[in-house]
């Protein structure tokens, strides 16, 4: 913020302010304030540090108790020893793959299936939406144990097909409820009048809804890729083959029971965290405003 | 050791392609069979808003309804892993297996009652936590100040984290040598603490690293609803001479209800039924640590009781939808679904 159009800013939000007499703070205050705030800043970000610390550390002197973020020696053998000696590739590609086609599957079921909520009070509508709320609350370990059997019974154990079906259907209710919230905040008159042109209500859906929902639809497309990307449970469960690891099986066997490859894997944590976080928190506005929206209107 | 290459990138291209045309293939097939049943023939009004569910529909009832009622019927079986392919059905089983969940220990040692116990307890700790904490600091980033921005975005990077690499580097850091815990507990002179083995600390730990993941999603929220509040509220309590603890106990909270209400339900549904945390925390595997999800997995495939676990599956489903009930009924948080 510079001081240039900082004083308007600074006005502005002191108005919304919840502790409204802000400007009467002693100093003493502010300072404790912002100790406050950096010391809960140094604690969230303290274990991301050590990751990268650890990552940097040379081969022979992984197990240290220095507590130094960048150590004296760093260098880059832990990550040359993931790139190249590693299924590294091989994971983000099954990661990638799986993840990228589920996104794309779940956000055109979600998007059509929204819009019949938002625009039709057809019977059966209200049960619908409360179903798709209870979906929610079912444990995903409770819904592992049929799904494993049925998988083995139907040979999907180990195959690209189960996981990709199981994980575009499972983000289904979540989506559908952020963008019929969506969908429901954009008129009902500007259908109706696309549909006094002549244009039936389907082409009045691609033409008007779904160019309009673009934010909304980008926030149900992220959180299925985030949903899928992160997911442990499933994944062990579905594939038992190496050469079909995704990361968070590949990275979990790279700390055993009993033997842990530190290096490789701060390393492999690194590069895999860094992406996702500047994602996640580019995008952090736009998810903020989807999650608020779909679950306030829940 | 198996590198990417060419051939694997075919074959899974190949697989994923198929899976994508079986998909197209099959809801094109519904869509037909829809048009023509209800359109043409019956000429119902519904037809459309039908045809553009019927898809997720499908899906949703072969991913989640027809397991569940399958899993409905494994509950009355003796399915194990001596019997996966032939187990035998019925009530009386069912009824068995019922019956063990509540006399018998449901994986080696620990009782249901006791891991109940724990699992509540564990999803108090967590949201009292997640709440307190959270809102605290969502009030102090609602301040006009300088870095707010900055602060804003490094307290939510616990969430932005992947969790299973938070969740597995937390379980590095309780190592009892090089965790950096015990290297401060250290440095300070105090005594290192056996985060791994000791049932205790071990379910210290499983808290620790949950809370530091759960309270940015919590600050978040409430800071968005705080922002929400207008000050002319404010600036009527101060008129009548309100105290800053007055103004927080009458204006924020009765304010902030509606965004807390359903962001508490979310949090407690997920801490209860959080997977990760306590399975990776606990490493050595002390029963002591396992709260019900994490010993229905474990009774499934560790164990492979899946008879067992499936009744299992349904108890713990039943507390859950039982507490929700409860707390729906008295926040009224349903009510939004019929109303639009």
């Amino acid at each position: 913020m510079n001081s240039n159009n900082g004083y308007t800013v600074h006005a502005r939000s002191k108005k919304r302010s919840f502790f409204y007499r802000a400007k009467g703070d002693s100093p003493f205050k502010r300072i404790l304030i912002h100790l406050v705030l950096v010391l809960a800043c140094v604690i969230a970000i303290y274990p991301v540090l050590r990751i990268l610390s650890v990552s940097l550390r040379p081969g022979d002197r992984l197990l240290s108790t220095s507590l130094a973020i960048i150590p004296q020696d760093a260098s880059l053998g832990n990550y040359r020893e993931v790139l190249f000696d590693k299924n590294f590739f091989l994971w983000l590609w099954n990661s990638l793959i799986i993840t990228i086609t589920t996104a794309v599957i779940g956000v055109i079921l979600a998007s059509t299936s929204a819009y019949a909520f938002s625009r039709w009070r057809f019977p059966g509508r209200g049960p619908g939406l409360v179903f798709l709320l209870t979906t929610q609350m079912i444990p995903a370990a409770m819904l592992m144990i049929p799904i494993y059997i049925l998988a083995a019974r139907l040979h999907l154990i180990n195959t690209y097909k189960g996981l990709i079906f199981a994980y575009s259907v499972s983000s289904i209710p979540f989506s559908i409820w952020i963008l019929k919230g969506y969908y429901d905040t954009i008129p009902v008159e500007l259908d109706e009048a696309a549909m006094i042109d002549g244009v039936s209500k389907l082409a009045s859906f691609y033409r008007i809804i779904l160019p309009l929902s673009t934010p909304a639809m980008a926030i149900v497309f992220l959180f299925n890729f985030m949903t899928a990307w992160n997911d442990f449970l499933l994944a062990r469960i579905m594939l038992q083959r190496e050469t079909m690891y995704t990361w968070t099986l590949g990275l979990q066997s790279l700390q055993g029971q009993f033997q842990t490859e530190w290096g490789a894997y701060s390393a492999a944590s690194i590069l895999i965290a860094i992406p996702v976080m500047a994602l996640f928190l580019f995008s952090s506005k736009w998810l903020i405003s989807g999650l608020t929206l779909g679950s306030v209107k829940g | 050791m198996h590198s990417l290459n060419l051939v694997i990138i075919r074959n899974s291209l190949g697989q994923v392609g198929f899976t994508v045309i079986v998909i197209v293939l099959a809801s094109a097939a519904i869509e037909a069979v829809l048009y023509v049943a209800l359109k043409v023939i019956l000429k119902n009004k519904y037809a459309l808003p039908v045809m553009l569910l019927a898809p997720a529909a499908v899906g949703l009832i072969m991913l989640v309804v027809y397991p569940v009622f399958y899993e409905f019927k494994i509950a009355f079986s003796n399915m194990s892993l001596r019997h996966f392919k032939n187990p035998s059905y019925g009530l009386g089983r069912g009824w068995d297996n019922l019956k063990l969940i509540f006399t018998q220990p449901v994986l080696k040692q620990v009782m249901f009652f006791p891991l109940l116990l724990r699992t509540i307890l564990w999803t108090a700790i967590q949201i009292s936590f997640h709440v307190s904490l959270g809102l605290g600091l969502a009030i102090l980033l609602n301040r006009p100040m300088k870095l707010r921005g900055l602060y804003r975005t490094i307290l939510i990077i616990p969430w932005a984290i992947p969790q299973v690499i938070a969740a597995l580097t937390w379980r590095g850091e309780f190592q009892y040598q090089y965790g950096f815990i015990n290297i401060m507990l250290r440095d300070i002179g105090l005594a290192a603490i056996q985060w791994k083995s000791d049932p205790f600390w071990n379910f210290v730990a499983m808290n620790i690293t949950n809370i530091w993941l759960g309270v940015p999603f919590m600050m978040i929220i409430l800071l968005g609803g705080l922002q929400s509040i207008s000050s002319e509220y404010y600036e009527a309590a101060e008129i009548d001479g309100a105290s800053g603890w007055d103004r927080f106990k009458s204006i924020t909270l009765p304010m902030l209800s509606p965004v807390m209400a359903p962001a508490v339900i979310l949090g407690t549904i997920w801490t209860f039924n959080n997977f990760n945390i306590p399975f990776f925390i606990n490493e050595n595997e002390l029963e002591t640590s396992d709260i019900l999800v994490t010993a229905l997995f474990r009774a499934a495939f560790q164990y492979n009781r899946y008879g067992f676990a499936a009744a299992f599956a349904f108890v713990i489903f039943l507390v859950l939808f039982i507490f929700a009930v409860l707390y729906m009924r008295a926040t009224g948080g349903l009510k939004g679904v019929y109303e639009k």
